[in-house]
């Protein structure tokens, strides 16, 4: 478990980390907190020339509100971070309770929300959140930024909107509306603590009971995350009932497109477990919004 | 004797006296070593199960931080003798084991080659330069198919993969059966296990050229039994080759064989004129460090009506792996001879058959051949139980070897030293309040919640020797017992403690026989040159034999210092004295009557050695050795409970309680003996629930990781609830019975009867372990659940 040899450069600012990347282009890979990174490396299936570390960067490490409300939450904050905000627990409780259940505390001490974006582990808890939550993820490169919505981001297995020259720099966690509710419920993987299969769903139910809005992410079940529609279509405009839950969440893995199927969990299991997850973070989510 | 005795610091939770400096970082692991001039090496392993080794090119590997590179066939060369076996078996058949495979490649890790360099991270990457032309052949990856005939033979000389077929009986089976009520039949899955203790292994030689005396710092249970193999293999005298294990940090089983790297680790040594050192990484560890456990179970029970055993057939499969390691083939026939357990049955046949897979060999893990059987025989009693409609708990006890028949000869063989089975379940019933357990089960049903309640009574052999059951590697242990000049105590063993806790417990033992503070009594163990001799540190042998030693040690000392104190008093007294009237008391030796009338430790360790007083016939010094080997083995018993539930929606099973009520004779040190409870428990409920390795058809191990094999965390489990019963072992003057492995032996059993009790109202009777979420979500598909309104 010992990495091929690579430089290492610990830049201060955005600006000197875009250098370097430009300066070695292919070569280069960014570190964040290293635990997706480096057990790669350390099993020689990934192998950079050179390693960029955005740990001394302080700017990428900050949590934020607006006066719109919503979050704007540093690349670099990790885990622990997250789950000790006061400002996440009171704005959206359920990131900084998974935070907390992200693999163990030294996996929270050192792995970061940018980190597990940009990595888009298709076990990774955040990205079902960060879909469910309709991320905005704003990045740099030598020349200008853009935001990119979390609709857009995650594009297959291990692969994600970033281009190579782009560092993500920070998170925009837009403000929910008044009677929102969220909630994020997996399996986790015994082992490792990834999420076997996890579900996510934000909702929104107006003063009549009637549900507005809905976003549901789903990870672990297939290559990437992704938003369970068809359950959303089935919530939106209905008064969320048990009944109503039960079809909605039956649908949760219609949108996951090649069911992962391995040692931890067969595709027919995992099928089965986004339907129980759906329903309960559904049914939490709606405790959560009144 | 101790047993019985008033003791200050016997069976007080005293703390460990090792945890300062292992907590420090001032632990001595092999990994700490620093020698001048050392180099590292890497092994270069197999990537395939099976395979004919064509040609090895090491050329790329002269890079300029390169020292050496060793192929298999080099290091074979040097070797005398190939890996020596233990205890062989009659009419068993097994290949030549050398250090590294040169020709033929039968495990994926099997060593191939070894590339010295002057860093760690060079011997890693020269690995990538070394280029090895393999031919891929056909990989047998199943017990019970490798020994058909149709199944491809691993070592084309012996003719087949079985390694031994034993068929024995006890008693008359067949009669048994034939007066039988019922007969309830399993077939019950033993995975393989990896053992992961907290240090992997590591090696570092160093070799003298001019002497040809060499030192290897190794992660071993049993350095003398290490040197003996290594010295063997390498042609060395046993006096050349100093072993030091002083630090190791966990072994379980997998740290008794003396592994390729040790060689390897020596030869390159000498081949290279430096120091070197080896340290395995976790991964590597997954396909270099022995594994545990692996069999196929089959059983049937004949059973009475009234929930009475009758009889056992048994046959067993055991994968071995592509070699036997020392014992490692024995450790299965330990399940049919353990198979009776707690109860009184008379009849048992049994078939074990050991086969040879292109798997890494399998060795002891904590239990070795015992969880086997009580998982055996504590599945029947709950079949029993669940086809006579009796409680689980009348079953066992209708079934119990009774508490006046102790010693117990067994059918198998085995001579159970003392046991009180009702006393150890009565109080597990009581703590976890049995009956209110079973009405919240009823009440929980009626809401359609699956609720698990497990019962088992277990015991298992340890305490090893005596040398009979050791096939040659000697039943004893020894014990050096030295008081210096101002009296403190210095303790030698060659018992190898690796994490149990003995520095602690043996100097209890000590303070209390001798009568000196705890902290003057220093354990030295873990290092050849110093102890002499001694067989090592499994089988929860090491209080037991180790510390038994020490007391007899003990013994001559106390003789020698009341004879030395007798001449100090005279000369006090200026008269003559009866030695039978010097006593030691309370670490005073004192005239009777006269008890302002004493000499301290401190005088009489003194007046050893400056001799002046001494009588005529007394030569100078106070030092001891003895060698003690035990009369029988020791069986400490258990009576567990767990009460489960399970997610009906994934099929997670969550553990609820656990009720540990072990038996492990005279308690020395009851932290000490909970640690090893909770650990065990820890490591047989994981075993239950989570853990197993996992091979694809190709031999790889797919389960290589910690991120892919389960092992439990400490925050899945509740407090556990530990009490204990105390029957002292007769053949021991500790009272002893050994604690290291009762716990993991019983908790895989318990745990599995809790979940299947939670499912059994559903018509379940079987579900193999471990018992992993989507596995019960299978069982649940296939019997339904009352809350859907499934089957019924
Ligand atoms: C034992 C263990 C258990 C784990 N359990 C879980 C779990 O339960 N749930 C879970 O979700 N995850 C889990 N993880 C993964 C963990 O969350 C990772 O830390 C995370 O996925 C990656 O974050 P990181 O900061 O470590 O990124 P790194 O490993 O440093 O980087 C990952 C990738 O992202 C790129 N990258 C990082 N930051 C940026 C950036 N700002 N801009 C552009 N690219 C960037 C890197 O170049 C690299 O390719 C576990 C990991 C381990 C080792």
């Amino acid at each position: 478990m010992i990495p091929q040899a690579f430089d290492y450069y610990a830049p201060t600012s955005v600006t000197d980390a875009l250098r370097l990347l430009r300066q070695h282009g292919d070569d280069a890979k960014l570190l964040a907190g290293g635990h997706s990174l480096l057990p790669i490396m350390k099993l020689r299936l990934s192998t950079p020339q050179c390693l960029i570390d955005l740990g001394r960067i302080s700017d990428l490490r900050f949590i934020s509100e607006s006066d719109d409300g919503s979050l704007a939450i540093g690349a670099m904050s990790t885990y622990h971070d997250i789950k000790n905000s006061a400002l996440v627990q009171a704005r959206v409780p359920a990131l900084a309770e998974a935070a907390g259940e992200v693999g163990d505390v030294q996996v929270q001490n050192k792995g970061t929300i940018g980190g597990s974006l940009a990595h888009a582990d298709p076990a990774g808890d955040f990205p079902a959140l960060a879909l469910a939550l309709n991320f905005e993820l704003v990045t740099a490169t030598t020349r200008s930024g853009r935001t990119i919505a979390i609709d857009r981001f995650f594009r297959d297995l291990l692969t994600t909107a970033l281009r190579p020259n782009e560092i993500l720099t920070e998170v925009h966690i837009p403000a929910l509306p008044a009677g929102t509710g969220v909630s994020y419920q997996k399996l986790p993987n015994k082992a490792s603590h990834y999420a076997v299969v996890g579900v996510a769903a934000a909702i929104t139910v107006g003063d009549d009971g009637v549900c507005t809005e809905a976003r549901i992410g789903v990870t672990g079940a297939g290559p990437t995350a992704v938003r369970a529609r068809n359950t959303e279509r089935i919530l939106k405009g209905k008064h969320v009932d048990a009944a109503v839950i039960r079809r909605a969440a039956k649908r949760a893995g219609a949108n996951v497109e090649d069911l992962n199927d391995d040692l931890h969990a067969s595709a027919e299991y995992r099928e089965h477990l986004t339907t129980v997850f759906a329903a309960r973070a559904i049914e939490e989510a709606l405790s959560r919004a009144g | 004797m101790i047993a019985g005795q008033v003791s200050k610091l016997i069976g007080s939770r005293v703390k460990r006296k090792e945890d300062p400096r292992l907590i420090t970082g001032e632990g001595k692991y092999t990994d700490d070593v620093i020698l001048p001039g050392m180099a590292f090496f890497a092994v270069l392993r197999s990537p395939y199960a099976h395979a004919r080794i064509n040609s090895i090119d090491t050329a790329a590997a002269a890079h300029p931080d390169v020292l050496g590179v060793m192929t298999g066939a080099e290091i074979n060369d040097r070797c005398a003798e190939p890996f020596p076996l233990f205890a062989i078996l009659e009419g068993m058949q097994y290949p030549e084991r050398w250090p590294m495979a040169a020709t033929k490649a039968n495990y994926v890790g099997e060593p191939i080659a070894a590339v010295a360099a002057s860093s760690r991270a060079a011997a890693r990457d020269a690995l990538d330069l070394i280029e090895v032309d393999y031919d891929p052949l056909p990989v047998v990856t199943d017990m019970e198919t490798a020994a058909d005939a149709d199944t491809p033979v691993i070592f084309e000389e012996m003719g087949s993969n079985l390694c031994y077929e034993a068929t024995d009986q006890a008693g008359d089976p067949d009669r048994a059966f034939a007066e039988a009520d019922g007969v309830v039949s399993a077939r019950l899955e033993q995975p393989r296990l990896i053992p992961n203790p907290m240090e992997p292994r590591a090696a570092v030689a160093e070799y003298e050229r001019s002497t040809g005396n060499a030192t290897l710092w190794v992660t071993t249970q049993n350095p003398h039994i290490e040197r003996m193999v290594a010295a063997k293999m390498l042609g060395m005298p046993e006096n050349k080759l100093r072993v030091i294990a002083i630090d190791v940090g966990g072994g379980f089983g997998c740290k008794i064989n003396t592994y390729s790297e040790s060689i390897i680790a020596i030869a390159l040594a000498e081949h290279i004129g430096r120091p070197v050192k080896w340290a395995e990484d976790r991964t590597e560890h997954f396909v270099a460090t022995s594994h545990g456990r692996g069999q196929a179970q089959y059983v049937e029970a004949a059973y009475k009506k009234d929930g009475t055993l009758l009889g056992m057939k048994l046959k067993i499969y055991a994968d071995l792996g592509a070699y036997a390691q020392v014992i490692s083939h024995v450790i299965p026939t330990l399940t049919p001879s353990l198979s009776p357990g707690v109860y009184g049955i008379r009849d048992i046949g049994w078939t074990t058959i050991g086969v040879f897979t292109n798997k890494i060999p399998y060795d002891a893990y904590r239990g070795a051949g015992r969880p086997e059987a009580a998982y055996i025989i504590e599945r029947v009693m709950d079949l029993i139980a669940d086809a006579t409609g009796k409680d689980p708990v009348a079953v066992r006890r209708k079934n119990f070897i009774p508490d006046d028949a102790f010693p117990y000869e067994t059918p198998t063989g085995m001579i159970y030293d003392s046991a009180d089975y009702n006393a150890a379940l009565d109080k597990a019933l009581d703590i976890a309040g049995y009956d209110d357990l079973r009405a919240e089960q009823k009440a929980a049903r009626k809401d359609g919640k699956l609720m698990g309640i497990g019962v088992t009574v277990t015991t298992e052999v340890c305490g090893f020797g005596p040398a009979a059951a050791m096939g040659g590697l000697g039943g004893f242990e020894s014990a050096t017992v030295r008081v210096d000049p101002m009296g403190k105590v210095t303790v030698l063993t060659g018992a190898s403690p690796h994490g149990q806790g003995e520095e602690t417990s043996f100097a209890q033992i000590v303070a209390d026989d001798l009568g000196v503070p705890f902290e003057d009594v220093e354990i030295i163990h873990g290092d050849t040159s110093i102890v002499a001799r001694g067989v090592g540190t499994f089988g929860s042998r090491t209080l037991v034999v180790g510390g038994t030693a020490i007391l007899k040690a003990n013994e001559q000392i106390k003789d020698k210092a009341t004879r030395i104190a007798t001449a100090l008093l005279e000369n006090k007294i200026e008269d003559t004295l009866d030695p039978q009237l010097v006593t030691l008391e309370d670490g005073l030796f004192s005239i009777q009557d006269m008890p302002d009338q004493y000499v301290t430790w401190a005088e009489v360790g003194s007046e050893a050695y400056d001799g002046q007083l001494l009588p005529e016939d007394e030569q100078p010094g106070l030092e001891a050795v003895s060698f003690w080997e035990p009369p029988g083995l020791t069986f400490p018993f258990s009576a567990h409970i767990a009460v489960i539930e399970i997610d009906q929606d994934t099929g997670e099973v969550s553990l609820k309680r656990y009720v540990s009520v072990d038996d492990c004779g005279t308690v020395i040190n009851p932290t000490l003996v909970e640690g090893q409870i909770h650990g065990g428990l820890a490591q047989g409920i994981g075993q239950a629930l989570l853990e197993q390795a996992v091979w694809d058809d190709e031999g790889q191990l797919v389960s290589g990781s910690l991120m892919d094999y389960a092992m439990p965390f400490a925050q899945e489990f509740p407090m556990f609830e530990l009490d204990r019963t105390v029957t002292p072992s007769p053949v021991n003057p500790l009272g002893a019975k050994g604690i290291g492995e009762m716990a993991t032996i019983s908790a895989t059993p318990t745990v599995a009867n809790a979940v299947i009790d939670a499912l059994s109202h559903l018509g379940v009777t079987h579900v193999d372990i471990p018992m992993t979420a989507e596995r019960i979500w299978r069982v649940l598909q296939n019997h339904g659940s009352r809350r859907r309104g499934g089957r019924s």
